[in-house]
This record gives structure tokens, sequence and C-alpha cells, in this order.
């Protein structure tokens, strides 16, 4: 690609920003472990309605980048725009370079209840029923009184296809009901962004299927979602965009045609090839 | 016969006292042991340590020295510094016990606050929980289903170690029946003391596994 194409498609980007502002942006995220640099420079953007697959193979800081943007770890350097709300105080210019200021508490609680996170291992609370594990967060933080969290609880269980299992204990249910479980809860406080984190990982392969179902309806309803898969096909099935990560960078994205089909890039042919090999 | 009806009267005198004292340092040890599980696991070493120091100091030297030191401590310590304060006999039991159970207890709900998976609290960060609130509606229900039966090991210690108290002549169950054993000049007011301690616990096992089933309603 020649320079002059380079300079028009940022224009074309910047005025499609003007028009339709991104939901999510990330800005030259950067995040180590004492001398190991877990995430060396982040960024991507995500419109709302969106749904964005990152893949790439294990340490390469998929899962690292997933929780800083849900706030379970912090990052060194960079920025996370959410709906507008930003996690750092800027300086001067779009992005800070050196060791962030993070945006007051509040700020962050803010941003924090406008994301949902599905975890790997489902994290549900063993001690409460199905139904409270839902309400439990609606009712005391978001101040929404029993009933009105009730029923929109038995809502979103229907969606996920646990009608009568409001009663039940976590344990009482099987690893891909528990991940659906932990699904509804995340929707409970209705998030705009709802992140997964290797949401299959933890289960057997019969019942991976039925999560990743319930996923595939979420986009056809427009929810904005980023998704830490090694679902290869899956990745490619439900994104609007692909991102492929390894050593702590982004080596390639674009739509899933792009990333699967048409990119030259060595790193990723050679991490596909891995894939389709299994 | 007649023995045992002019016996049981005094006895069951001694085992009320038995029974405040076990009751009282439940109801200050439990939660005392809360709080210094909370402090031992500080951020702060200022604050951990002092707190590391005292639970070795509670575990590791007798319940009865510590009952003699609180008693005479506190007397000697008013004679010493003109401020009246001093404890009087069943007080200084209950304080010596407290401290003394708060200490084992800590360190019992400590490994049930430990044991809880970092997951629990990701996932409470991530719902918008306060601190508070992950501590109270999340972590704490599960430490106690955690700590119930270590706990209930700890308990049933107590019932017998309240025979300590009459080391400063305070007149639990164990002292009265040694009285009547010089004054039947015979051995059976022991083993009927011994009778009470033993229903005592009875009926606190069974309790405890009562307990435990009630809690067994998730893994």
């Amino acid at each position: 690609m020649n320079s002059v194409n380079d300079s028009s498609v940022e224009i074309n980007d910047v005025s499609q920003n003007a028009s339709s502002s991104p939901i999510l942006v990330v800005k030259h995220l950067k995040k180590s472990f004492g001398d190991l640099h877990v995430l060396k420079d982040i960024s991507f953007e995500l419109n709302a309605g969106e749904v964005l697959s990152i893949i790439g193979p294990s340490g390469s800081g998929k899962s690292t980048l997933l929780r800083c943007l849900t706030q379970l770890e912090t990052f060194e350097a960079g920025n996370v725009r959410v709906d507008g709300k930003d996690m750092v105080l800027l300086g001067v210019g779009e992005c800070s370079s050196g060791p962030v200021k993070y945006a007051p508490a509040n700020i962050l609680r803010e941003i924090r209840l406008s994301t949902g996170l599905v975890f790997q291992n489902f994290n549900l609370f063993p001690h409460l029923t199905v139904l409270q594990n839902l309400t439990l967060a609606p009712i005391r933080v978001l101040g929404e009184n029993r009933d009105e969290a009730r029923e929109h609880a038995r809502s979103l269980l229907k969606q996920m296809g646990l009608e009568g299992k409001e009663k039940s204990y976590p344990c009482e249910l099987s690893g891909g009901q528990q991940q659906r479980v932990s699904i509804a809860r995340a929707l409970a406080l209705k998030p705009k962004i709802l992140f997964f984190d290797e949401p299959t990982s933890a289960l057997d392969p019969e019942l991976t299927g039925e999560v990743l179902k319930i996923i595939k309806n979420l986009a056809e309803e427009r929810m904005t979602m980023v998704i830490v898969t090694h679902e290869m096909a899956f990745a490619r099935d439900v994104a609007n965009k692909v991102l492929f990560m390894d050593q702590g960078i982004v080596v390639e994205q674009g739509t899933p045609d792009f990333v699967f089909n048409q990119s030259q890039n060595k790193r990723l042919a050679v991490f596909l090839d891995r894939f389709s090999k299994i | 016969m007649s023995d045992l009806s002019n016996l049981l009267p005094i006895l069951w005198g001694g085992f009320c006292t038995t029974l405040a004292i076990f009751g009282l340092t439940l109801l200050f040890s439990i939660p005392l042991g809360l709080l210094i599980a909370v402090l031992k696991m500080s951020r702060y070493r200022v604050v951990r340590y002092p707190v590391s120091f005292y639970i070795s100091v509670m575990r590791g030297t007798p319940l009865l020295l510590q009952i003699v030191a609180i008693y005479f401590g506190s007397y000697y310590l008013s004679e010493y510094t003109g401020v009246e304060f001093s404890f009087d006999r069943f007080p200084a039991v209950i304080v010596a016990f407290s401290i003394n159970y708060a200490a084992y207890f800590a360190e019992i709900f400590r490994g049930g606050i430990q044991s809880i998976p970092r997951g629990q609290y990701e996932a409470a960060y991530m719902l918008g929980l306060t601190r508070a609130q992950t501590f109270y509606r999340i972590i704490l229900p599960q430490v106690v289903k955690r700590v119930v039966p270590a706990s209930a090991n700890e308990v049933i210690t107590l019932v017998k170690d309240t025979s300590l108290a009459q080391v400063i002549a305070v007149t639990e169950l164990f002292a009265l029946a040694k009285k009547q054993q010089a004054a039947y000049a015979s051995i059976y007011p022991l083993f009927v003391a011994g009778i009470f301690y033993y229903i005592a616990n009875l009926l606190l096992s069974i309790l405890f596994a009562y307990v435990e089933r009630k809690l067994n309603y998730y893994k």
C-alpha cells in the first residue's frame, strides 16, 4: 500500500469517527509485570453493536488486555475510553504516554458498571441461588426494587434457556448452564459492553455449543461484545472485527474475512496453521 | 442416692457459672477473632506484626497462666500506677478466655477467608459491589460454612477449659466438685461433674452436626 492511499484511509476513518464515535477506544495501552512487558502498545476501537474477537497464542496478552479493560488489572500507559468516559486523567493531547493517572474512583465505578465480564470459570456465588446471583447487584448496587429485579432476572433466564432453574444452586448445574447463568448475571446490570474471557475453555467439548449459541444470539441482538477465545470458527462467524495478538502486540486486525483469509502476515499464518492441524 | 440429691443442686450452681463463662467467652471471642483475622491479613506491617505477636503469645503460653496474669497483673498494675483499675475474679476470667480464644478463632477464620477463591472477589468487583458488601454478602457466608468444623473443635474444648477458672477461685463446676470430693472423701462428685461436661458437649456435637447439615445446601 502506498503512502497516498494510507493517508486517505486515515482521513476516511476520522470522518467516520465524527459521525459515529466508537463505544470502546483503546489507545497505546502498555502493561508489564516487573520486567515482562505483557502489553506493548495496544490500540483499537469498537463501535456500538459490534463484536470483536481477540485471538492469539497462550501468553500473548489477550486475557491481560481484557483484565485491563475491565479494571481487574491496572495499566501503566495509554488510555481506555468506554462510552465517552476516560479511565485515565488526560494531560495535553489525546493520550498520556508516561505513567497513567487514573480517573477518580466514581468515574471508574461508572465505567465498571457499564462493562460486564464473563469469566472463564464462571465465578458464580455458590451460596446463592441462580435467581439471587442475578438479582444481588441490581438490588444492592443499582437500587432496583426486588420485584422488578426478579422479573428482569427471570426474563434473562428465559433468554438463556434456563427456565425453571431459578431456585437451583450453581453446584446443581452443568458447566454450560453455569456459564449461561454467569452471562445472565452480567447482563442483569444492563452493561453497554460485555467482555468474555475464554468463556468455553473450562467446559466439556459437548457443552461449548450451548454457550456459543447464546453469545451468537446476543450478537444478533446487537450487543456490543469483546470475546477472547480459542474457538477459531466461532471467532470468525460471530465477529465484525478480529484482533490477532502475539507477544503483547496487535499483529493484525480487521474484518474476519481479512484476518482469516486475506492477511499475508507470517505469524498469523503460523498460528492459524497450528489450529487447522488440530 | 440421697447423696446425689444433695450433690446435684450444688453442682448445678457451678454448672451455671461454667455456662456463663462459656457463653460470654464465645460472645466476645468470635467477633474479636474475626477482627484479628482481618488485621492479620492487613497490607501494613505495623498492623500485621503486633497481631502476629499477640496470636503467638496467646497460643504459646498456658491459658492457666494468662488467667493468673490478667487477674493479678491488673491488680499490681493499679497498685503501681495508682490508677483505680483491677478486675474482679469473674470479669478477669472472661477477659482471659476471650482474648485467648479470639487468637485461636482468628487463625481459623483467616484460613477460611484465605481459602475463598480470588474469582469471587473479582466477580463481586465487576458487579459493582462495595468492599463491605463483598465481605458481608459474598465472602463471610462462604467462610462460615468452611470454618464450622474447626470452630466446633474449639467450642467443645472451651467447655472443658472453663474448669481452669478455678485457679483464681471462681466457683465453677469443677471447683465445686473438688470441694464436694473433700467433703465426701470420695471422687464420686468428680464423676458426676464429668457427666455434666459430657452431656453439654454431646448436645453441642449434635448442634454442630445439625448446622453442618444445614449448610450443606451448596458445595
